[in-house]
């Protein structure tokens, strides 16, 4: 059982310890999706909410599994849940907003393969949170995604209007703004005790 | 993805080559991104998530391969990450067994092998489609490409932020680490270096080629 | 494109038949779970003997000169019981204790853990009844900065702080009499303080944490029943 408040885990995962900048989880949406401010903001809120479906899903399954001790099942059936909560969140956004839907594209079966979201059950599980803490690491670290994608979205707009060095354009210049966004949010380090 | 205009690899030896050079999947199709700028603080945790990945990819391309007439089409992607994670589950035991610090030092890392998007993607595009042992040859070739691709940034970030290689010292006890450079963002400025050096390298090869080579993609 | 031979017809767009489908999921599940169980069993012995040098080894070096260790559980209602190699019940705490080569006991070395600067701190203590004071710590695993949270590793004067740590019992045996506390560095006064690492408050106060946490809950169950465990059986 960690003894750490549910608040100093929440303001950890959103800032200290954030899930991009500080613990490289969610880095390929991150490096893809942050061209534009408009598709930013939608792909990390569809990801924190998948976040917490899975660390309710994996708080639930890894209970079971230790009542039958079938300890060696969890990662299979912690990566099925997962997809499983994607399509639904397919199938809600084609229903409900189908113009998002479109936006986000390829990009949307692809939280499934996202490192963040099977990494918020597997750190969960590794640290021994109960529900409670579980929720608020899920809800911080989809946020922290969510903050880091918008903010390097911003940023890239920016860079569209000024001229980049041509070994630099593409991956190489978003890298580096990156490394940045990293340094800086080294600074919030022992937020939250 | 676009459409690589390269020769059909006739070989095998080629195919397998794709992966190491061509089709990098660190430094040209940046995939599996993840792991590349986590585990990369020291070579050998570099070398040894580089092993891991490329036994699962072998592994997973493997039995892919051999069920790829019976899996229902329906629910291929299902079934291979189910395959997958049945490896990474496997590798996760093995590697406890052989060594416990080189397990802790991976940590997440090798349970979220399974998210790599390097295998689910060989696993769709290529060994679905593939007899077994092509599929595993290029599977060895991605491997390959994605551990040179971590020991790139390994090397340089162990060198520098550590002063040592492999856990050899190199420069003496008076050596003033660069200690950014095994923190997260020094992952992401060696691997933009790298991106800068090779764009750079690429850009002095067409200008000094007559003819302009159909090259893999613009930056 | 060539057309491909006439024995090779193309596939007719239908649904798979649901049984095909069931059918080839179940000898999937099949496969997998062979693989996963061979796996888990096949390296089941040589984890745990891992697991039990690499406990070994850090409690030698907490507590030097021990010549066999035997863990137990500290449960709830106070009893101490030997720890069997399955999981705990819940709310036991585990500690090992440490007999010299005459079978009379030198030391207790438990965990404890708290969380530093990057990720947990987990870290071995020895505690000697004697004195009722900690006398050395290991660390377990740490992720910190390397060149400033690493420093709990080797900085002697911060190592210093826990040849001689104070932690005895308050009167009611229900906690410690002084709580386990990191101050600045250069400011410790009292046996019960930690002098922090100058640069390397976080983690310095993680490793003050995990030591109060685990004493203020396992010291309370175990000094009373200390006689019980004197002897190696």
């Amino acid at each position: 059982m960690a003894h750490e408040s549910v608040f100093q885990i929440f303001i950890g995962a959103l800032l200290a310890n954030n899930f991009v900048l500080a613990m490289f989880l969610g880095l390929c949406p991150f490096l893809g999706v942050s061209g534009k401010l408009d598709t930013a903001f939608p792909m990390g809120v569809a990801t924190t909410f998948v976040m917490a479906v899975a660390a309710l899903c994996a708080y639930g399954l890894n209970w079971l599994l230790g009542l039958m001790h079938l300890e060696f099942l969890r990662l299979i059936s912690y990566i099925v849940v997962i997809a499983s909560a994607v399509q639904l969140v397919e199938m809600v956004l084609k229903k409900h907003s189908p113009v998002l839907f479109r936006a986000l594209g390829i990009y949307l079966p692809l939280i499934t393969t996202n490192c963040a979201v099977l990494g918020v059950a597997l750190i969960q599980t590794a640290r021994d949170y109960t529900l409670l803490q579980s929720m608020a690491f899920a809800i911080g670290g989809g946020g922290g995604f969510t903050l880091a994608l918008v903010l390097m979205a911003g940023l890239r707009e920016r860079i569209q209007l000024v001229e980049v060095p041509e070994v630099a354009q593409g991956a190489a210049v978003v890298l580096m703004i990156a490394g940045v966004l990293s340094l800086s949010f080294m600074g919030f380090a022992g937020l939250g005790g | 993805m676009s459409a690589l205009p390269a020769p059909n690899p006739v070989s095998t030896w080629d195919d397998m080559m794709e992966g190491v050079w061509r089709q990098n999947p660190t430094f040209v199709m940046m995939l599996g991104m993840c792991p590349t700028l986590a585990v990369t603080v020291s070579a050998v945790n570099a070398l040894s998530m580089g092993v891991a990945t490329m036994l699962v990819l072998v592994a997973s391309c493997g039995l892919v391969s051999m069920l790829r007439h019976i899996v229902p089409k329906e629910v291929r992607i299902a079934t291979y990450i189910v395959i997958i994670a049945t490896f990474v589950t496997a590798i996760d035991y093995g590697i406890q067994a052989v060594s416990l610090k080189l397990y802790d030092a991976l940590g997440a890392f090798i349970q979220l092998i399974v998210v790599n998007c390097i295998i689910l993607g060989r696993a769709e595009a290529h060994a679905s489609k593939t007899p077994p042992v092509a599929a595993m040859l290029n599977a060895v070739g991605m491997g390959a490409g994605f551990t040179i691709g971590l020991l790139a940034l390994g090397t340089v970030r162990e060198v520098l932020g550590a002063g040592a290689l492999f856990g050899v010292s190199l420069f003496g006890a008076n050596f003033q680490p660069w200690v950014v450079m095994v923190l997260p963002p020094g992952g992401f400025f060696v691997l933009g270096s790298w991106l800068l050096v090779f764009a750079w390298w690429k850009k002095r090869k067409r200008a000094m080629s007559p003819t302009p080579i159909a090259t893999s993609r613009s930056a | 494109m060539n057309m491909p031979p006439s024995s090779a017809l193309p596939v007719p767009a239908t649904q798979t038949p649901t049984r095909a489908m069931v059918l080839t999921l179940g000898l999937v599940a099949a496969i997998c779970g062979l693989i996963i169980v061979s796996a888990y069993e096949g390296s089941l012995s040589a984890v745990r003997d891992n697991r039990r040098v690499a406990l070994e080894r850090a409690i030698t070096k907490v507590l030097p000169g021990a010549n066999k260790t035997i863990s137990y559980l500290a449960l709830p209602d106070g009893a101490i019981v030997a720890a069997s190699g399955g999981d705990a019940p819940v709310g036991a705490l585990r500690f090992h204790a440490a007999y010299d080569a005459k079978g009379s006991l030198m030391g207790i070395a438990a965990e404890g853990s708290a969380k530093g600067y990057a990720d947990t701190v987990r870290i071995l203590f020895g505690y000697s009844p004697p004195c009722a004071c900690i006398v050395g710590i290991g660390v377990i695993n740490m992720r910190e900065t390397p060149g400033i949270g690493d420093k709990i590793l080797t900085d002697t004067a911060f190592l210093a702080n826990f040849k001689a740590l104070d932690t005895r019992l308050n009167a009611e045996l229900s906690g410690l009499a002084n709580e386990v506390k990191t101050v600045k560095h250069g400011t410790k006064t009292q046996a019960w303080q930690v002098d922090a690492i100058s640069g390397a408050t976080i983690t310095s106060r993680a490793v003050g944490r995990a030591i109060n946490e685990a004493s203020q809950a396992l010291l309370p169950r175990l000094v009373p029943k200390l006689e019980q465990i004197q002897k190696a059986p």
